[in-house]
């Protein structure tokens, strides 16, 4: 398990006063202290820890953000910035003697401009919020992390969050073009806005991904896209992880960028099939689903380029979509995934370690040999183009032995990950997960200059403090 | 700057020692690399140079990844040669600004069109020269050697100093290597072509192209006296670029210019002549620019550009060329601080923002170089400026004043 800090019993102390403080600065209605209503609050989608705040505040304006985050660090008292809670990392994971400032109610579209290509919107909208916004217009927001239904544009901020399709259309700090940022001394800035370049400080990529550790945005300008003409799906089975590998690498090679580009592996297609009948190929040690985008003629012209490369490395299948219908059914399986993963195993870890992609096959190799040496399952389903793996630990959270073994497998392949020139997460951000492995990707002098520009922003390290920075560089000024 | 022999460092150790003596001494340092980009900041006062030209060399090409890095000093000459090899390109498309800035002490190197995040018309479609950079490892000002990101396509381990290094001009870190995400070249360039639009019309129409299912990778408009320099006769010229796999070109093209009709009729321009004028456009050549002139480049929402045009010609006769949809507009005027005045004003009510890139060193030192930072911003580009450099040595001044 991961060491927490211990509750500041001098915050605990003073928590009626605090709380008689946030509902004068914020409206009774915009503050939660009940323990029957803090309860929703106490985990997010890392459900393995839990701890329940001394209070929510979802305030309703910036200026109420502004008026929480400023009595809070004027008073020494910890902030958990929260959006949906949906993050796989802990990021969103409460202390007890933290105040959790939400952003769930700023929820409002607040200009769409299809002639600029963006809209503006309250940092509380969700993902998909986004797109439903813009798509009668023939537009759309590009990032869509698989949680998109229920996710918030603060959250997919805070973790730079990509998804299936960020091959071609780039993830969340490619398609953000400004945000309202309340500092931890209470002040708001404009960072960007409706324009693209800015030529001071790259503020916009400092903050996307900080995960809650400099500020909390409350809005944000994004840009939006013009949707393809259409896109089609194929699906392949290859004999072998390192055929489908090959494959991935000979796809990219020739020019092709498709559109998506995501992999599966034998224990994945299984449980995928059994949940969605969708036709996979049980058989196959690895399948690949590649989506491409144009006209019919276009997709028809890629698609016959891709089996070309594809029937190269022998495959099992290839079934390729004639139409949407077909293609969604391709789709069904690997949408469910998590959920299928789910029925086997109502308890696994979700791993976000990137690789270079060349080194898939060994990658694969050997997390096959750690899942045999800890005695856990483990499924790969993952963003094959660009490297970002998802491995799920499949384990029993009634046994803490178990959970245990499931961290430390999950740990060791973040570190194979690190080992073989990737990153411990390509999407779902360090958080509290993978914040004592940070030692194994970034030299201590790395790790003490991230330290002193969030020491810049938060002199107190008072914003999200358990989380990102190993315990010994999380300091106060 | 008439200065003693530069410090040419030849590998990172020896950086990293350069700026720990420089740390240890105070003496602040200039940072340079081929010294191309000197107009694009305020004339920064330093005991020595320290220049990047001697770090050189690709040090990683991996096309199957969509992966290059090299050394800070490598030109970027060099590097799309070699990506060109593997059929392979820059995403951002850099541009050689010489034809604004002169020539330099010799081509321009990838760590300074990262340092200074510059982008050529690729940017409305496929993002910045910040945006394609995966990794750095650079050199801070107590001489201690940082790495931020990586070399892998997805990354969010950490806060991303490498975007904020990017961009930075020299002030926060000396870049010694950089990993770029690269793409492969598409096999065919075309340009749609509308002619006599004003810029509001012609902007509406980039709008359009922008706002279709076609793939526009390139959306500007040259008035009259920019597209007569540009080989294109004496009527404004509104340029659509179409890039992708040959056989998809001829129905793009097509498609792209019935869907502008409203526009008038279009001229297809195929890649002979495309690429040349692309290029032209990505160095801001069209603007011709001439001794004792400034340029200006304002960044705004592009329905702003053409009023922005309009207010700058009524306090100053301008020149201007409108790329990244209208939102990039190149305006050269008089190098005055009246004229400066003008710009930054009408950036100010078109809630955009501007960068000084060529003025002569009297006048990049007494006027702001861009939008003057409201006081909590100013206060947080002055801490993170101490998180890096906490004596000041590298390049101070050459964004703001006194940071």
């Amino acid at each position: 398990m991961i060491a927490l800090p211990t509750p500041d019993p001098s915050v605990l102390a003073r928590r009626e006063a605090i709380v008689a403080d946030l509902t004068r600065l914020v409206g009774a209605a915009n503050v939660i202290a009940e323990p029957a209503r803090l309860k929703p609050y106490e985990t997010d989608g890392f459900t393995a820890y839990k701890r329940v705040p001394l209070a929510v505040c979802l305030p309703d304006s910036t200026e109420g953000v502004a008026a929480v985050l400023r009595y809070c660090t004027r008073n020494g008292i910890r902030v958990v910035p929260r959006a949906a809670g949906t993050s796989l990392s802990g990021g969103a994971l409460p202390l007890e003697d933290a105040v959790v400032i939400g952003v769930a109610r700023l929820n409002r579209i607040l200009e769409v401009s299809v002639e600029d290509r963006l809209i503006r919107v309250e940092a509380g909208v969700t993902n998909i919020g986004v797109t439903r916004a813009v798509e009668g217009e023939g537009f759309f927001y590009a990032p869509d992390p698989s949680s998109q239904l229920a996710c918030m544009i603060a959250g997919n901020i805070a973790m730079n969050s990509g998804g299936a399709h960020c091959l071609k259309y780039g993830v969340t700090a490619n398609n953000l073009l400004g945000v309202t940022l309340v500092t931890p001394d209470g002040e708001i800035v404009e960072l960007g806005g409706g324009h693209l370049d800015t030529p001071g400080y790259d503020w916009l990529g400092l903050i996307c991904g900080s995960e809650g550790q400099l500020g909390i945005v409350t809005e944000a300008t994004l840009r939006i896209l013009r949707a393809a003409e259409g896109a089609r799906a194929m699906l392949v089975g290859f004999r072998a992880t390192d055929v489908a590998a090959a494959a991935v690498a000979d796809i990219i090679g020739s020019g092709i960028i498709p559109v998506a580009l995501e992999f599966m592996d034998k224990p994945c297609i299984r449980a995928c099939e059994d949940f969605a009948h969708a036709g996979y190929p049980l058989e196959a040690e690895a399948l690949l689903i590649i989506e491409v985008e144009g006209n019919e003629a276009e997709q028809d012209a890629l698609l016959a380029r891709l089996e070309t490369i594809c029937r190269r490395h022998d495959p099992l299948t290839v079934r390729i979509a004639r139409t949407a219908e077909e293609s969604a059914a391709i789709w069904k399986g690997r949408k469910g995934a998590f959920g299928a993963i789910g029925r086997i195993s109502p308890d696994y870890l979700c791993m976000d370690g990137t690789i270079p992609p060349a080194r898939l096959p060994e990658a694969m190799r050997r997390i096959e040999a750690l899942s045999r040496q800890y005695g856990l399952m483990v499924a790969n389903v993952f963003h094959a183009g660009d490297g970002n793996l998802h491995p799920l630990i499949l384990f029993d959270a009634n046994d803490n032995e178990s959970f245990a073994r499931a961290e430390a497998l999950g740990a060791d392949i973040l570190r194979l990950c690190v080992e073989l020139g990737g990153c411990l997460t390509g999407e779902h951000g360090v958080g509290i997960e993978k914040r004592d492995l940070m030692r194994e990707q970034f030299s201590p002098a790395d790790l003490a200059q991230q330290a002193r520009v969030k020491r810049a922003f938060d002199p107190g390290w008072l914003l999200n403090p358990h989380k990102v920075f190993p315990p010994e560089f999380a300091q106060a000024a | 700057m008439a200065l003693a022999t530069p410090i040419a460092p030849e590998n990172e150790g020896a950086l990293a020692r350069a700026i720990a003596e420089a740390y240890e001494a105070g003496v602040p340092l200039a940072i340079r690399g081929n010294g191309t980009k000197e107009s694009l900041g305020r004339p920064v006062q330093a005991a020595a140079v320290l220049t990047t030209r001697a770090l050189t060399g690709i040090t990683l090409h991996s096309p199957s990844e969509l992966v290059v890095a090299a050394r800070a000093g490598t030109p970027v000459a060099e590097i799309e040669a070699s990506l060109a090899t593997k059929g392979q390109h820059l995403i951002a498309e850099p541009p050689d600004l010489s034809a604004l800035t002169g020539p330099g002490e010799g081509p321009q190197t990838i760590g300074g069109v990262i340092a200074c995040n510059l982008s050529g018309p690729r940017r409305i479609a496929l993002g910045a020269m910040r945006d394609h950079v995966l990794g750095v490892r650079a050199v801070n000002g107590m001489g201690e050697v940082i790495r931020s990101g990586g070399r892998v396509l997805k990354n969010v381990t950490g806060l991303d100093l490498a975007k904020l290094v990017a961009g930075s001009r020299g002030t926060l870190a000396v870049m010694s290597e950089i990993t770029l995400k690269v793409l492969p070249k598409p096999e065919r360039t075309a340009t749609v072509m509308l002619r006599g639009l004003d810029a509001a019309r012609g902007i509406a129409a980039l709008s359009a192209g922008l706002g279709s299912p076609f793939g526009v990778t390139g959306a500007a408009h040259l008035p009259a006296e920019a597209a007569s320099r540009a080989g294109l006769g004496e009527r404004t010229a509104t340029l659509l670029r179409l890039e992708d796999f040959a056989d998809f070109i001829p129905r793009r093209t097509q498609a792209l210019a019935a869907a502008l009709g409203e526009f008038g009729p279009a001229e297809i321009l195929d890649e002979g002549p495309s690429l040349p004028l692309w290029r032209s456009v990505r160095d801001a050549v069209p603007l011709g620019v001439g001794d004792g002139e400034a340029v200006w480049r304002a960044s705004l929402r592009p329905s702003r550009g053409a009023a922005f045009a309009e207010a700058v010609s009524r306090a100053f006769p301008a020149r201007f060329l409108f790329d990244w949809g209208g939102g990039l507009v190149w305006v050269v005027g008089p190098a005055t601080e009246p004229a400066h005045r003008s710009v930054t004003e009408a950036v100010r009510s078109a809630q955009g923002t501007f960068w000084l890139v060529r003025a002569p060193p009297a006048l990049r030192a007494a006027v702001p170089g861009l939008p003057e930072e409201p006081a909590p911003l100013a206060a947080l580009t002055r801490r993170v400026k101490h998180a890096f450099d906490p004596k000041g040595i590298l390049n101070p001044g050459r964004i703001f004043a006194g940071v």
